[in-house]
């Protein structure tokens, strides 16, 4: 027996979903039903013989899963008349394989998805290109503004893109009247119908400044008509207010990039001329004086003695007291370093705050700094992987190390890792060998070796880690009592 | 004579026309129906309008004024230009993005600035209109505002609370060609300045002690923008700055802007067509990198002068010259291999891993999920489908090369 069922049709998926339960509870297959619209070809069908069968007895348990009535929501407001006898093909199929959904190539799901997605494409168009027009208030009104819109969706989306208008211009009162429907806001109600709407006259005089605006932004250089109307297809031109322009703009736009081309530049005017006058007189600030650390550090700051200079953030440069008793000298700074611009403030660095802390050193009693002054990196997606300096890029860097060394003048310097030891002493040494033991350096200063705190943070086992921790805390220990 | 509105309007949005950056997406999720103001955002942006060179137009993009003491040599602002000059006031800003708001002409506001007088006499009057359009009133869209590499760290701040999004722009691609055409510019400050903001980010977003709230501050995060074409860098370099950029400064964005003539162009620059279809490839390999899984390296190495392949997109171009990989088996393959193909995208990979976990697929479900068969056929296997040795074919390429056209001068 075929059944026969009427719907309005027009975006609403209650009426439908209430008629599919009905079926769904009388295991009626698709093939079965015939659904009919009130906009149909073959004239208005009542809703009287709309008659739903008895339950099966015992009535089977009907669930859908949400991403279902999510997926339902949308495709009845297509307006394909094909829609609703789709969805109760997928509701009934569902029923027997509840993953049906996830099959993305199955027909039927395709199908569906196809429609909703037309139905969202229709949506986010009608949020982009509906255009207000502002009624005018009456004389001595100061209520709230009022704005009006015309707008012909392909489909029945009023009532579902309604609340983001609310959303949006929640201060004023607006209208939107479409083919399909209309829906109005007052401040406090938000109205829709899906009752066909005559089109307004309207016109706004603001109009006028964004055909300005549209006309002046666009770059006739680069014509790509195509383009536009993949974005903008044409049947939304007859209300927008710039469309009006767009053929103008394109017959006109080779001309005026050729124009373009043809003028020769032309000289400065005198503002220009005034500018570099006034820039040129523009007093410098004072240098701090060659031969300081201040003016090392100045001095440093552009240096490009190698090339990892364009790839780093900043040149990194020691900090400190410029009379510090000891300096302790890393390897390079890091990602946090780079971008904060200070020695040790990463990862490594809180781990080195720490452990002076828990063997009683002040940070700020000690000149710290690296070997090598910018971080050197492999950008990796979203981060930077740090990488060795090599013995070319150490030496460079040697230049600042040595008058560091030499204007801060430390007793003690505590080099950590193998970078810091070979920028001291131009030796590739296994660290172990020279670990831990004070060495007497040239000048009357005593030399320091320990690993570099980021080394610690690597190490994967966890008890060989708290091993190494606890050296590397004797070590500072033991720097400690030299200090 | 002062110019009205409407002049100012069309110089100042002409002046702002050559930034390529239109986006209004990625911010947070808000409206108004809470505070009865003006305004929301909802996760994707919205295009009211394209032009008729194809680009969106999504926010009033216009500057503040196109006076300015730099003399860039590839902008259209620069002090020694003769273009016409004109200036808005913060209200006239200010009223010109509500009144268009309310039109739904916009998704918000993308202001920027010749530098006049000082850079934070400049960021100053940028930062009042958004703070004024937040505060006062209570206009919730989306405020993109260009921030001034030399302006203070107090100022950026501020501008972090009240835009969605701050950019600054590198500009060129190496540091001797900002020192070439851009004398004024300081490359160093630069990167210091983004670097400065992703601190700035990062440490807004950690939630605080005591309301274990997070801060709202840019969150649509940093852009910048990168002109091709001006000088001489290849597309490898161009690659190689982005990936650090993104790698360094957590970048949002990274836009290309094929440089395009500019009325009363500086004698050291070509008047050339734009380079669009090497900035669409650009933007393809840009893709790659960030969603695809491919180094730098892999999608530039081997090319002639370190530039992309022009007529076929970089994965094509990739995937011809790495035949040994082929042909994937749709059915098996990981999905980095499936990612790899040419003419699947992110969606149709995550399709097909869905779709495979209920049958083995055939080449009519790729149909189906949207795939140009025609451009995957020769890189895949599947049920009822084995390429033979196409994918040996010497003139495999030539099969996906364009047809050649005429070409015009200009």
């Amino acid at each position: 027996m075929m059944f026969r069922y009427s719907l309005r049709g027009r975006g609403d998926v209650n009426e439908w979903r209430e008629a599919a339960r009905g079926f769904m509870m009388a295991g009626i297959a698709p093939e079965y039903i015939e659904w009919r619209t009130m906009d149909d070809a073959d004239g208005l069908f009542g809703f009287d013989d709309n008659r739903l069968p008895q339950p099966a007895d015992p009535p089977p348990k009907i669930s859908v899963q949400p991403s279902f009535i999510k997926l339902a929501e949308a495709v009845v407001c297509h307006s394909d008349p094909t829609r609703f006898a789709l969805l109760y093909r997928l509701l009934f199929r569902l029923f027997h394989s509840r993953g049906l959904l996830n099959m993305a190539s199955d027909p039927d799901v395709t199908a569906a998805r196809r429609l909703a997605k037309s139905v969202g494409r229709d949506y986010h168009k009608m949020t982009a290109f509906v255009r207000f027009k502002e009624l005018p208030l009456p004389e001595g009104d100061v209520g709230r503004r009022r704005f009006v819109s015309w707008f012909e969706p392909d489909h029945f989306i009023v009532a579902r893109v309604a609340p983001f208008f609310q959303r949006r211009f929640t201060d004023m009162d607006w209208l939107i009247v479409t083919p399909k429907g209309s829906a109005s806001w007052d401040g406090e109600t938000l109205r829709t119908s899906d009752d066909p709407a005559p089109k307004p006259d309207l016109r706004d005089d603001t109009d006028d400044l964004w055909r300005t605006y549209y006309s002046s932004i666009f770059n006739p250089a680069r014509l790509k008509v195509k383009m536009m109307t993949t974005e903008m297809p044409k049947k939304y031109w007859k209300n927008l207010p710039e469309a009006e322009l767009i053929p103008g703009m394109i017959a006109k736009a080779e001309a005026s990039v050729l124009e373009m081309a043809a003028r020769q530049a032309s000289e400065p005017l005198p503002y220009h001329h005034r500018i570099q006058e006034a820039a040129s007189k523009v007093p410098v600030a004072p240098r701090p004086a060659a031969g300081t650390l201040a003016g090392v550090r100045e001095e440093a700051r552009h240096c490009t003695r190698c090339d990892i200079h364009c790839l780093a953030t900043q040149t990194v440069f020691g900090e400190g007291p410029a009379d510090a008793q000891v300096m302790v000298i890393g390897e390079q700074p890091g990602d946090q370093e780079d971008l904060a611009g200070r020695p040790f403030v990463g990862p490594a660095g809180q781990l080195f705050n720490d452990t002076l802390k828990a063997v009683g050193i002040e940070r700020d009693q000690l000149y710290i700094t690296n070997a090598v002054k910018h971080f050197k990196y492999q950008p990796r997606g979203k981060r930077r992987i740090h990488q060795k300096p090599n013995m070319g890029e150490i030496r460079q860097c040697r230049w600042w190390l040595t008058q560091e060394i030499e204007l801060v003048k430390p007793r003690l310097i505590v080099a950590m890792g193998a970078s810091a030891l070979f920028a001291l002493t131009d030796m590739r040494q296994k660290l172990d060998d020279v670990r831990s033991e004070p060495i007497a350096m040239e000048g009357g200063k005593t030399l320091f070796v320990t690993v570099h705190p980021s080394y610690l943070l690597r190490i994967p086992d966890e008890g060989q880690r708290r091993d190494e921790l606890m050296r590397f805390r004797e070590d500072l220990a033991a720097v400690q009592r030299l200090m | 004579m002062k110019k009205s509105l409407k002049e100012r309007l069309a110089i100042l949005s002409d002046a702002a026309k050559y930034d390529a950056s239109c986006a209004s997406s990625g911010t947070v999720k808000r409206d108004s129906s809470a505070s009865g103001g003006l305004g929301s955002t909802e996760g994707s942006g919205i295009c009211h309008a394209y032009a008729p060179d194809g680009r969106c137009i999504s926010l009033l993009k216009i500057l503040l004024t196109n006076f300015c003491i730099y003399d860039c040599a590839y902008c259209i602002n620069r002090s020694s230009s003769n273009v016409e000059r004109a200036r808005f006031t913060p209200e006239e800003v200010i009223w010109l993005t509500l009144e268009f708001y309310r039109r739904n002409y916009i998704e918000g506001l993308f202001l920027s600035s010749g530098i006049i007088r000082s850079s934070d006499h400049t960021m100053e009057e940028m930062v009042r209109i958004a703070r004024e359009l937040r505060t006062v009133h209570n206009f919730r869209g989306y405020i993109h505002l260009k921030s001034i590499p030399e302006a203070s760290a107090h100022l950026i701040e501020e501008a972090g609370l009240y835009a969605d999004r701050l950019s600054i722009n590198i500009e060129l691609p190496t540091d001797a060609g900002i020192g070439r055409f851009a004398p004024e510019k300081q490359p160093d400050n630069i990167r210091r300045s983004m670097g400065n903001l992703r601190l700035k980010i990062e440490e807004m977003a950690e939630p605080t002690l005591q309301t274990k709230r997070r801060k709202k501050f840019a969150p649509a995060g940093q852009s910048t923008q990168m002109i091709v074409g001006a000088d001489g860098a290849s597309d490898t370099t161009i690659l190689g700055t982005s990936a650090r950029l993104y790698g360094s400064y957590g970048l949002k964005r990274v836009y290309y802007s094929a440089f395009s003539p500019i009325p009363d162009s500086s004698k050291n620059l070509p008047l050339i067509k734009p380079p669009l279809m090497r900035e669409h490839r650009l933007y393809q390999a840009d893709w790659l990198y960030r969603f695809y899984g491919f180094d730098i390296g892999e999608i530039t190495s081997g090319r002639e002068g370190g530039m992309l392949d022009l007529d076929l997109d970089p994965k094509l171009a990739w995937a011809l010259s790495h035949r040994e990989r082929f042909p994937v088996d749709i059915n098996r393959a990981d999905r980095e291999i499936l990612l790899r193909v040419p003419g699947f995208g992110t969606k149709t990979v995550k399709g097909i891993v869905s779709s495979r976990r209920f049958r083995r697929l055939r080449l009519d479900d790729l149909k189906r999920l949207g795939v140009s068969l025609r451009k995957v056929q020769p890189f895949i296997v599947c049920d009822g489908w084995t390429p033979h040795r196409l994918v040996d074919r010497s003139d495999l390429r030539a099969m996906f090369q364009p047809k050649p056209e005429q070409l015009s001068l200009l």
